[in-house]
Parts: C-alpha cells; structure tokens; sequence
C-alpha cells in the first residue's frame, strides 16, 4: 500500500471550538480541539459526560456546527461531507423505524440515495451476512433483541458506500456479554471493510480493546487531553484484555480521566 | 381459558351497566308517566292496582319518558318490517344520514391533514392559523348550521353538500390536531438519521413523518367520524326535516311523538358506533400492515 494511501487524513480538526448560548450563559462544549484521523484508523473517543465526546462526533458529521477553529472531513467541510454521503452514522439508540422491516430499515438510505433496486437486494444481503443478522431480514425490529438491533443499525450505516463510519456509544445500553461478542464482531468487520472508524464510548477497556487510537477527553471546557496511539496487534482475542501491554494502555487511559477531571464536583 | 377471560374481562362488566342502566331507566318511566297517567285515572273515574297502574305507565302512546321496550319495539318494527325506500324506515334516514356523515368525513380529513401538513412545514401558519383553528372549534355548531344551510340554499345549493359541510366543520378539527401531533412525532434522533443521508424534504415527509403519522391519523379519525355524525344531524335540523336522522328527531318532537325520538337516537347511536368500529378495525389492519407488535403477545 502507497503511503500517501495510509496517511490520507480522513478528519482533520485544528482549534476546534464549539459554545452553544444557552439562558445560562455560554457552555463551552468543545475548545481547542486539535485531531487527525488518518484512513483506516480506529478512533476511540473517551471521556466522562459532558466532556464533548459526542458532540464532536456530530461536529464531524454535521449535525451540529463549530462556532471557531476548522475542521476537515475527507478534505471537504462537514457540510459537503454529509451532501456527499461519506460517513455512516451509528447512534446510541439503534433508531430503526419500527414500521419497516430490518431489510426494509437497510434499504432506507439506499431508497434515498436512489440505488437501483437490484443493487438494494445485493447491499441488504451483503451487510446483513457481515453483521451476522442473515436470515432477519423480514423480521421487525421489535422482534429483534436490543443486541441484534444495534447490529441491524450498523448494517444500515455500512449499507451504502461511505468508508467513514461515525457511532456514537453503540453498545452503551447493552450488557456486557453482548458487548463483547459485539466488540469481537465490530472488530472483524473493520478489519473487512477496511473503513475508518469514529467510535464514541464511556467504557476503558471498550477503547482500549478496539482502538488503533484513543482520543482521552475531559469536561468543562471539552477539550482533548491525551491521545494513545496503541501498540496492541491488529489481530486481538478477547483475551488480549488481559495481557500486560492492554493493562498499560489501560492505566494510561485511566491516569487521563484522572487529570482532566475533578471528583470534588 | 381465552374465551373465558373475554367473558369475564369484557362482555360481564359492559352487560352489568347495561342492565343497570334498564333498570333505571324503567325506574324513570314509572316515575315520569306516573302523574300524567293519575291525572287520566282520575278524569276517568278508575280505580287500579298498583300493578295495573305500572303497566299503564309502561304504555302509554306519547309517554314522557317511554320504557325501553317501546323504544326497542319501535327500532325493531322501523328496522326490520319495513321497506328500505319508506319514509318510516329507520334503516332509510340512516341511509340519508350515513351519505351526509361520509362526504363530510372525508372532505374534514382531507381538510385536516392538508392544514396539518402546512402548519408542520411553514412556521407562519401555526402561528397564523392555528388559533383560528381553535377558535373555530368554540363556535356552538347549533348556530352555524342553520346560517350555513340558508346561505348556501340562496345560491341554491341544497341537498346532500351543505348537511356534509357540517360534518366537514366539525371533523377536520381533531385529524388536523392529530396529524400535527403525528407528523412531529418523529423523535430526534429518526430525524437526524435523516439528515446523515442527507434527505430531502419529500424524502423526510413521506419515508419519515408521514407513516409515523399512521396511528395517531387514525385515532383522531374515531373522533372526527362521531363527530361527522353529529355534524350531519345537526345539518338536517334546519333544512326543513325532509330525511334523516335529524328530521327523524325533529318531527318526533313537533308531534311529540317521543317514542320516535328515542328511536331515531338509537339509529343515531347505532350508526355512529358502526361507523366508529369500521374505523378503527381499518386502524388495526394498518397497523398489522405496518408490522406493530400484536397486543398480549410477548416479544
């Protein structure tokens, strides 16, 4: 693989600053944010609430918009990174409309983008083979475990062609068993799909396990406070949780939380 | 074990309140006949036991309050005994009724989810409209029916589409309430999703709010079709009492037929408990359609 190919950078953020007004007054929910995301990475962003996690995950997506600094996504501005569809995007909640069935949930963005429907059919079964839901396409969400939902929001986020994808602590409402076979699964599909990945999480071992980087956070202002680069394999069994290089990593993750933040709050 | 409890947790409790409600209804008759029927005793010179003087009160030809089985006679014997095309027909007024109730229902939902639809995307017009809405709805329907059925009868329009207007009037009220409410129930996040794809407005409206809107359109839409019963009688006080229900209740009155009355006012009820159930069994097949979750069947 050329270089300039892994280098490319993918988000490229420099004195990135977000406040929002509120009738309390200014709330600085990001400031002075300086980041690079290179094609390819795994990006973990972490941090206790309230430390702009979250927001600058929406700020890559344009959701919400920077009020100083810049920001780049694929070398355009968020706003022409959206119109151009280049990130998929995962939420907390697995939002799938609950009047459409799971492939007809997949097919949504590929409606709207107006795929032809051969290729809707070929892209429905593909990224419902990779997320293991093969079979589930004619079920309603509601007949899903909340697990399986979240893995049908993903195959929704992959379904069409961005190689970017966004998820805001996709498996924050599930139990640690889950999430850990899903953490194993969202793993091997990186590794398949070769995309970028942005992934928001309060959980260390979650960051540490996924992550090729993690981006440590602190509130009050939102601000970027270390960022690991990880040492650990590309190939990782769960058990790779309990080797000493992860429990370094670990501690290093938990030494930031600690510096950024203040428990006599 | 399931018929059982449809038994016991539907038809048992909805059976005792009506039997009540028989009860105290024969209670009633007895009590409200009762002193015109001593005055004819008297004038008469009879004597009678107290059973016999029951019995009296329970049958009297234009009683103050007839007994149940007078009402049920006479729905029984206008129901089924008569032709449809006769002018004694109950099933005939109905008839009249029903085409008035439909046409208005459906110009009032149509009406009320097109200004639904503008108060949702144009800012201005919740603003602008939305108290005339309400207001609109604080006007005693009793007094702009008849200004509704004589102006329009000056320009000559008569019949059918000014008793309709009524229901219009008063059903696209709740479906414009209901469509609002449907149309913005998409929660934050569904409508970001939307903004992730970048979505057209059309893509957001008919993929989004539209089939969000489903459940609460049909809600309102039970309301709005009572209503459209309503409306319609009401239209058909003022036009002269030709047919319907409306002239059924108002010719029943100028000749104190109050038998009459009471039976029109079951074919009223009747009709609207009818035209309510078909709607809401239209709700449940959408609602099958769009693949809900069967009520009191575990996930």
């Amino acid at each position: 693989m050329p270089l300039s190919d892994t280098s490319y950078s993918v988000v490229s953020a420099r004195k990135l600053g977000l406040t929002f007004e509120t009738g309390d007054g200014p709330v600085h929910a990001l400031s002075d944010v300086d980041l690079e995301v290179r094609r390819g990475d795994f990006v973990s962003f972490i941090g206790p609430s309230g430390c702009g996690k979250t927001t600058f995950l929406r700020v890559i997506a344009d959701l919400e918009t920077a009020t100083a600094g810049d920001i780049t996504v694929n070398g355009m501005t968020p706003e022409d990174a959206r119109k151009s569809r280049s990130y998929g995007y995962v939420f907390q909640a697995p939002a799938l409309y609950p009047w459409r069935t799971i492939e007809k949930n997949i097919a949504l963005p590929l409606e709207i983008m107006n795929y032809t429907a051969a290729e809707r059919k070929e892209r429905i079964e593909r990224t419902l083979d990779l997320v293991n839901l093969a079979g589930f396409g004619k079920k309603y969400p509601w007949q899903l475990s909340g697990g399986m939902q979240q893995r049908a929001s993903i195959a929704r986020a992959l379904a069409f062609d961005a190689d970017l994808l966004l998820m805001d602590e996709p498996f924050g409402a599930l139990d640690e068993i889950v999430r850990d076979h899903l953490n194993e699964q969202l793993l091997k599909l990186w590794a398949r799909t070769q995309k970028t990945i942005c992934f928001v999480t309060h959980s260390i071992p979650e960051a540490v396990y996924l992550s090729t980087k993690i981006v440590v956070m602190s509130p009050r202002p939102g601000r970027v406070t270390d960022v690991i680069e990880s040492t650990l394999p590309k190939e990782r069994p769960l058990e790779i949780r309990e080797s000493p290089e992860f429990l370094a990593i670990a501690h290093r993750v938990r030494e930031g939380l600690r510096a950024g933040h203040s428990y006599e709050e | 074990m399931h018929r059982e409890k449809l038994f016991q947790h539907r038809i048992l409790p909805v059976a005792t309140i009506v039997l009540v409600i028989i009860a105290i209804w024969y209670a009633g008759a007895y009590f409200m006949n009762a002193p015109f029927q001593r005055d004819l005793d008297r004038r008469g010179n009879v004597t009678s036991t107290s059973l016999e003087f029951f019995e009296k009160t329970m049958a009297q030809p234009k009683p103050t309050l007839p007994a149940p089985h007078q009402v049920a006679q006479n729905v029984f014997e206008n129901t089924f005994l008569r032709r449809v095309t006769s002018n004694r027909s109950l099933v005939y007024h109905a008839g009249v009724t029903l085409s008035s109730t439909v046409v208005g229902f459906t110009l009032g939902t149509l009406l009320g989810i097109l200004i639904a639809v503008g108060i949702v995307h144009v800012r201005a017009l919740e603003r602008s409209l939305m108290p005339w809405i309400i207001a609109s709805q604080m006007v005693p329907i009793l007094a702009v029916a008849p200004m509704v059925i004589v102006v329009l009868g000056a320009i000559n329009i008569t019949g059918l589409l000014p008793k309709a207007l009524i229901s219009t009037y008063l059903s696209f009220f709740p479906v414009t309430v209901g469509m609002v409410k449907g149309l913005r129930s998409p929660e934050l996040i569904q409508l970001d999703l939307m903004r992730t794809y970048n979505a057209s407005g059309a893509q957001t409206f008919w993929k989004l709010r539209v089939p969000a809107s489903i459940p609460f359109l049909f809600t309102s839409m039970k309301v709005a079709i009572a209503a459209s019963v309503v409306g319609a009688i009401v239209g058909e006080l003022p036009t002269g009492a030709v047919a319907g229900i409306g002239s059924k209740l108002l010719a029943g009155a100028y000749y104190s037929q109050t038998i009459d009355i009471w039976a029109a006012l079951i074919a009223g009820s009747v009709l609207a408990a009818l035209l309510v159930a078909i709607v809401a069994l239209a709700g449940k097949v959408a609602d099958r359609a769009m693949g809900s979750k069967p009520m009191g069947r575990p996930a």
